[in-house]
């Protein structure tokens, strides 16, 4: 099949385009990238429509960016199918606007050995709506004693590791995993969590903690972990990314060893430049994810440090949970926020307060993580997949979580007005679209 | 009084505190009668929905629903489907099935009593929630205080022991402040959170500072357990540094009273000479505890059909 998806402003920071034009799609590739104002000739590409084989797309008024990369995602396939497969999540990737993801090894079994690996990318292959990598555990079933069979899941195709949700509280560990890595150039995904400090809680500590009675996290539980990788890092000169970073301090100390030219890269989530511990109040479920939601100085820190390109990416941690793992006890609702199918347009925002341009939000959220990982992906240049996101950034709407194509539909922007939608997405030769 | 539920003191206004304390005023003259009992609420009921022990607080709550004439159903953990591994939305599922006007609950978990609200139609009255609030027993021991003290402006209250882990202490701060008397939280700094301190509300590390010129000293439980989790180093060192004995309360006014939700631990919270002597109130808020609750019981009113 070939496709032609003309009139859209393209934006695609891998090759600075940054304008109108066309793209032509033959066999799943990219083909042609043409933008007007580079002299590409407009009636060049219209005259291809009148060959019958193509199908138009029309993205007039519209924007078409890299398909988006989401390196923090959650199947659950192998073993928690009933709060995700490998099929649905990436049926809600791809209605989010991504074409690629990477799957935390927290599966049943762990996905800290090549066969689990195996299974993944095998089950993705055959069912999955986008690209997946896997992430591959650290530690033998994330248990934070001995190092997992890395080399062999690199082989097998995991593009990082990491275990997270369990932070490799051994120093040593975190260490030899730092430097045992390089063999292989991958980035270690620090969870950063110093489990003893934050024993027991459920929520960020401070104010409305001490008001609703919850056990608190301390934003220092995740602080003094990011410092200490860093420190590790420093020391191995392994490549260090930090996950989901959710405190100004933190913020900080990723600047601080960026200045040092130090191998560190760090990532955020839509929820932590949106929401404040606030939306905890009134014991809400939905609320609950970990590392937990902060305060106002806090998100005032991620935009600036995705604004002074202290944070490279904007992930989304989906954690997709089943209803039952919510409406219950707080302290025994499930930690996370089913994040993939509202993330680009949060993302949006940032570009709407002038916190990024459009073409850093592609950085974020398409380009960096590619490039972090290492994959062929984040990019239009001629040649590469034809992963792509076409959005309408005027477009309003609800988000209503009975229409998300994910298993869980656990997210605390339930009934939010949003702005922007990625109204058509193409990945493996299928073209994907959605008006709400 | 507003909303059907009794869920924390932070709900309610100095008003409508006030007019709990003085409804039971009443029900406390009823309670000193020959026959004890008003026909006020027959034909409702009660479910002591109990996810914790507790014999004190289960009990108050059993006698005030009787005294007003309605039926009672204790649901508690050990005899419950819940060690069957049944869903607190299930449970509490099952119990509105069962015709439950109100619902008064216990449970480990901060904010449960809320959820409830959420689920069921009943009345739900918050008997204790993980580390949240003890509504009722701030009730009763304004009540209690309101007795001994004729009011509250210009009081000086002292809460003592774990306030971070403390339900008691978390309605008693927000009720006390509501009521107009001053807060001296009191303890050591691993359970004295910094946040707390505000308007009239001060945080003391020593006893000798924060018990001088007091009018109320509030005792809190300490729970043994927080030894193991590191919060004080031993049972013993406590009792030194923050146990109540008859030379501390010479530093508070000399008609200080002490007040202990109990169940009290003798010789790690507070001295027996204390707990026995003249100034301890803590019968009194036992007793007043009965009429504090029937009063929050009439005022809720249960489901209206």
């Amino acid at each position: 099949m070939k496709v032609l998806i003309k009139n859209g402003y393209i934006v695609d920071p891998s090759q600075g385009i940054d304008g109108v034009g066309e793209i032509l799609i033959e066999e799943g590739k990219i083909k042609e990238v043409r933008e007007h104002r580079s002299g590409g000739r407009r009636d060049k590409a219209e005259g291809l429509l009148l060959e019958e084989e193509f199908k138009v797309i029309d993205a007039t008024g519209l924007y078409v960016f890299p398909g988006l990369v989401d390196m923090h995602v959650h199947l659950r396939e192998p073993g928690f199918e009933y709060k995700e497969t490998i099929k649905t999540g990436t049926l809600a990737a791809v209605r989010g606007g991504f074409t690629s993801l990477c799957c935390m090894p927290n599966t049943k079994p762990v996905n800290d050995n090549e066969t689990v690996t195996e299974f993944i990318l095998r089950k993705a292959y055959a069912e999955g709506a986008c690209y997946v990598f896997p992430i591959g555990a650290i530690t033998k079933g994330q248990r934070g004693e001995e190092l997992a069979e890395m080399g062999m899941m690199y082989e097998a195709g995991c593009v990082a590791f990491s275990d997270d949700g369990m932070p490799v509280m051994n120093s040593l560990l975190m260490r030899r995993a730092l430097e045992y890595s390089k063999r292989f150039g991958v980035p270690i995904i620090s969870h950063a969590e110093d489990i003893n400090l934050s024993a027991g809680g459920v929520m960020n500590e401070g104010m409305v903690s001490l008001s609703l009675g919850l056990r608190g996290i301390p934003a220092e539980a995740e602080v003094v972990m990011i410092k200490r990788d860093i420190e590790l890092a420093r020391l191995t000169g392994g490549r260090l990314h930090i996950a989901h970073v959710s405190t100004a301090e933190g913020v900080r100390a990723v600047r601080d060893a960026k200045k040092e030219g130090l191998p560190v890269t760090a990532e955020t989530c839509p929820h932590y430049f949106t929401l404040t511990e606030d939306a905890v109040r009134g014991y809400k479920t939905k609320a609950k994810v970990n590392p937990p939601l902060r305060t106002d100085k806090d998100i005032e820190a991620i935009k600036e440090g995705l604004s002074d390109g202290t944070i490279d990416v904007i992930a989304t941690d989906h954690a997709p949970h089943h209803r039952d793992e919510k409406i219950c006890e707080f302290d025994r609702a499930a930690f996370g926020i089913s994040g993939i199918e509202t993330a680009l347009s949060l993302g949006l925002t940032l570009v709407r307060d002038g916190v990024l341009s459009l073409p850093g939000l592609v950085e974020k959220m398409s380009l960096n993580p590619a490039r972090i990982l290492n994959i062929r992906k984040g990019t239009l240049k001629v040649g590469e997949d034809a992963d792509i996101t076409i959005i309408d950034l005027n477009k309003k709407w609800k988000v209503e979580p009975e229409r998300f194509a994910s298993k869980g539909k656990n997210t605390p922007f339930e009934g939010f007005i949003l702005e922007g939608l990625p109204v058509i997405t193409i990945c493996k030769g299928k073209i994907y679209e959605r008006d709400n | 009084m507003k909303g059907r539920h009794l869920l924390s003191i932070k709900d309610l206004s100095k008003e409508d505190i006030i007019h709990i304390l003085d409804t039971a005023e009443g029900f406390r003259d009823v309670l000193k009668r020959d026959i004890k009992k008003v026909p006020t609420l027959r034909g409702k009921t009660v479910v002591n929905l109990f996810f914790e022990p507790s014999t004190r607080t289960r009990t108050s709550f059993e006698l005030a629903a009787k005294r007003l004439s309605t039926d009672v159903i204790n649901f508690s953990v050990p005899t419950s489907s819940v060690v069957k591994g049944e869903s607190l939305i299930d449970t509490a599922k099952t119990i509105q099935a069962l015709g439950a006007d109100f619902v008064v609950v216990r449970h480990a978990s901060s904010g449960v009593p809320h959820l409830l609200s959420e689920q069921m139609d009943a009345s739900i009255v918050n008997a204790g929630d993980g580390i949240n609030e003890h509504p009722t027993q701030a009730l009763l021991d304004a009540f209690t205080i309101r007795e001994k003290k004729g009011g509250f402006q210009g009081l000086r209250v002292a809460i003592v022991g774990d306030i971070l882990h403390s339900r008691v202490a978390k309605s008693n701060i927000p009720c006390l402040r509501k009521l107009g008397a001053e807060v001296r939280l009191i303890g050591p700094p691993t359970l004295v959170p910094e946040g707390f301190a505000g308007e009239g509300i001060h945080l003391f590390y020593s006893m000798e500072e924060g018990l001088r010129d007091v009018d109320v000293v509030m005792m809190l439980r300490i729970q043994l357990e927080r030894q193991d989790r590191g919060f004080f180093p031993t049972v013993d060192e406590y009792f030194r540094l923050w146990g109540l004995t008859e030379e501390r309360m010479s530093l508070a006014r000399p008609d200080a009273i002490v007040m202990h939700p109990g169940p009290m631990n003798r010789g790690v919270e507070i001295d027996s000479a204390v707990a026995d002597s003249e100034r301890a109130v803590i019968l009194d808020q036992v007793t007043n505890g009965i009429a504090v609750r029937m009063a929050v019981l009439y005022l809720l009113g249960g489901v209206k059909s």
